[in-house]
């Protein structure tokens, strides 16, 4: 068993507030990631559910019980820092014991136990080390190894994989759901990077200033993005916004038109921001639904290339082959899979209803 | 030595103190600063020497006019004298030494007892008023003893505390919880909370967490504090001559000056007292500056 549940939590500190009402509902073995971006309260978050922070209002229950006023230690939670937290003054191997020393755990099991926790996250070598006497990497290896060394009723992980270089991280990402399907554990994991999020999760919440802006499924957070803010932090590239209008069955904006899609029902003359995602664009012309631009730039990626339009007065990114060339002020047109784009109230920045699609 | 001590504590963590030390080191140390310094140099030290001298002097060489600097006979039974009485057994002095330590030393224990947790609280949690509660804890130190012995003084009669070590030890552990609270506070602040909060998280109390993993880093701290609590406390004259006043009770301070007074004065017998009485002094300010120096050692995390 391992459901954590955290209804309205708010709190400030002092002019900022750092939690505005956050209610998420972590499922019994799910990998939950929680998402946005620096200083979106996060962390807070994670030092809720943990205890570690006196809250202004909400309740966390644990396993279906109110834990709102319980100790630290009498939640059965473990916690990556993102500052790493480890002791100063203890090797590594004393700092991964330190959950089971607390627990009175014998020392042929503390040993077991660590020698098992340093075998798979590969930091055997560094277990008569200091803190100070290892990079940040490892040190990041060592705390995921002191929370990993228990089965507590969730593991929380804030920011766990951010000092690793690229290669390590992709390779600890995998590494971590391995270990996260193997244990069967509760995992809720704070990141800041989209791509992390996607690819790790069972459920994203994505929050900014406090507010959880929604809670889905990696797929559902991107294809089906709750509001523009979403739309807009989700995705690399970011998706292009344009604002626009409904008249009639086109989609009127500033130096473009496009046909309405069938599946809105926005009435005529509401202000409206059109989203569209790199991939569902193409610099091949095919179809009816194109917008015409001319090229602003380049940016060769590898395995693709992403091209700037300028459409009317705004850019908008497209996906291309990494064999397309062009120069800059070249005209062209761009297709858009309508089917695929999302539209968004100017005002409220909220989705509107899809439910046609 | 009272001067050098508040000009320690005012200074705080000397840590900021050592590239102004080393620019004195360096090479471009114009004549002027020579001449001033060695002035300076000569003027502090001139005292020092001479009751160094004094100390080992006999008697009439004291008194020798002119004043002996380098031919006098040299003797110990100054140094004697201020340990064993002239029939034998202990002095007086002696006995106020001794006094000394145990005042000094268990108000300074009371007082880091005292003023560390507090410190560590102040710290950590969110206190009402906390900065109008800081601010009236310091203002403690503002008042020189001098302004409120008189009342102490009353209050003390009243209470039967008056010329009793107990009293003195309350006096002193009042007068040093308020330094080492703002001393341990700024200690404190420098370790990261989140040590505590990994080991809550790993299943100890709030208070095993402080005990066990915030505690050590402090110990350096703590030393320092306790070091300048105890060197205020073994320097303390003012309550100590107007609070107590049996031989049984004095501290060194009162005791050493009322060897002056009366129609002979045994100036060598002062001098040593005085410099039995500066040793442990200075060799707790050279400790001192070794564990300032030493600071904490952090760096497990990121900022
Ligand atoms: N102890 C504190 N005192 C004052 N303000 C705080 C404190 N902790 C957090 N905040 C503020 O609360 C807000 C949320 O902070 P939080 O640490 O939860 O952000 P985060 O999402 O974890 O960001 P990051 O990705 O940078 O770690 C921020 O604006 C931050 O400045
Ligand atoms: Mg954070």
């Amino acid at each position: 068993m391992g459901t954590v549940a955290v209804e309205g939590l708010r709190k400030s500190f002092g002019k900022v507030q750092a939690l505005d009402g956050v209610t998420l509902d972590v499922p019994d073995g799910s990998f939950f990631v929680v998402l946005g971006p620096s200083g979106a309260g996060k962390t807070t978050t994670l030092r809720a559910i943990a205890g570690l922070e006196k809250l202004d209002a909400g309740s966390v229950h644990l396993d279906g019980k109110d834990a709102t006023g319980d100790p630290p230690a009498a939640r059965d939670l473990a916690m990556v820092f993102q500052s790493y937290a480890l002791y100063p003054r203890l090797t590594a191997y004393e700092n991964i014991a330190s959950p089971l020393r607390a627990r009175r755990c014998s020392s042929s099991e503390i040993a077991a136990a660590v020698e098992r926790m340093s075998n798979l996250l590969h930091i055997e070598r560094l277990l008569q080390r200091r803190p100070a006497q290892m990079s940040g990497g490892e040190m990041q290896r060592v705390a995921l190894a002191r929370a990993l060394v228990r089965s507590p009723r969730a593991f929380l992980m804030d920011e766990p994989l951010t000092n690793l270089d690229l290669k390590l991280r992709v390779e600890m990402r995998t590494e971590l759901t391995r270990i996260h399907r193997s244990l069967g554990g509760t995992f809720i994991y704070v990141t800041n990077d989209q791509v992390e999020a996607l690819s790790m999760a069972d459920q994203v919440a994505v929050i900014k200033e406090g507010k959880v802006q929604q809670v889905g499924t990696p797929t559902e957070v991107y294809e089906r993005p709750a509001n523009q803010w979403v739309a807009g932090f989700v995705g690399s590239p970011p998706i292009s916004l344009l604002a626009c209008r409904a008249e009639g069955d086109r989609l009127i904006g500033d130096g473009w038109t496009l046909p309405r899609p069938r599946w809105t029902t926005a009435e005529d003359g509401r202000p409206l921001m059109l989203g569209l995602r790199s991939e569902d664009l193409s610099v091949e012309q095919r179809g009816d639904a194109s917008l015409a631009g001319e090229l602003y730039g380049l940016e060769p990626l590898g395995d693709r290339t992403v091209v700037d339009v300028r459409v009317g007065t705004e850019i908008i990114k497209v996906k291309a082959r990494p064999t397309v060339t062009g120069t800059p002020g070249e005209r062209l047109h761009v297709t858009v899979d309508l089917d695929r784009a999302h539209l968004f109230d100017a005002g409220t920045g909220l989705a509107l209803s899809e439910a046609g699609r | 030595m009272a001067v050098s001590v508040d000009e320690a504590v005012a200074t705080g963590p000397a840590r900021d103190r050592t590239p102004s030390a080393r620019r004195l080191g360096g090479r471009g140390r114009s004549v002027l600063e020579v001449v001033l310094l060695t002035v300076l140099a000569v003027v502090m030290l001139f005292p020092v020497l001479w009751m160094i001298e004094t100390s080992i002097k006999e008697n009439r060489d004291v008194y020798a006019i002119p004043a002996k600097f380098f031919n006098f006979t040299v003797t110990m039974d100054h140094f004697k004298d201020v340990f064993v009485a002239p029939g034998g057994g202990r002095s007086a002095l002696s006995a106020a030494f001794l006094n000394s330590v145990l005042v000094a030393g268990v108000s300074t224990a009371l007082a880091t007892v005292l003023g560390v947790p507090a410190a560590w609280a102040y710290s950590r949690f969110s206190v009402k008023a906390k900065k109008d509660q800081l601010f009236f804890i310091l203002s403690t130190r503002f008042m020189p003893p001098v302004v409120v012995v008189i009342p102490i003084f009353l209050m003390y009669r009243q209470v039967g505390l008056i010329d009793s070590k107990l009293g003195l030890i309350l006096i002193y552990a009042a007068f040093n919880v308020p330094f080492t609270i703002w001393m341990m506070k700024g200690f404190v602040d420098e370790v990261p909370s989140e040590y505590e909060d990994a080991a809550m998280l790993d299943g100890y109390t709030r208070l095993q967490a402080f005990w066990r993993f915030t505690l050590p880093l402090l110990l350096p701290g703590i030393a320092a504090t306790a070091v300048f609590a105890l060197i205020f406390s073994w320097n303390e004259f003012v309550f100590a001559i107007f609070l107590t006043s049996s031989d049984g009770v004095r501290t060194a301070p009162p005791a050493i000056a009322g060897l002056i007074g009366g129609t002979t004065v045994d100036w060598g017998l002062v001098a040593a007292a005085s410099l039995v009485f500066a040793l442990p002094v200075l060799i707790f300010a050279y400790l001192v500056r070794k564990h300032l120096v030493a600071g904490v050692t952090l760096g497990a995390v990121r900022r």
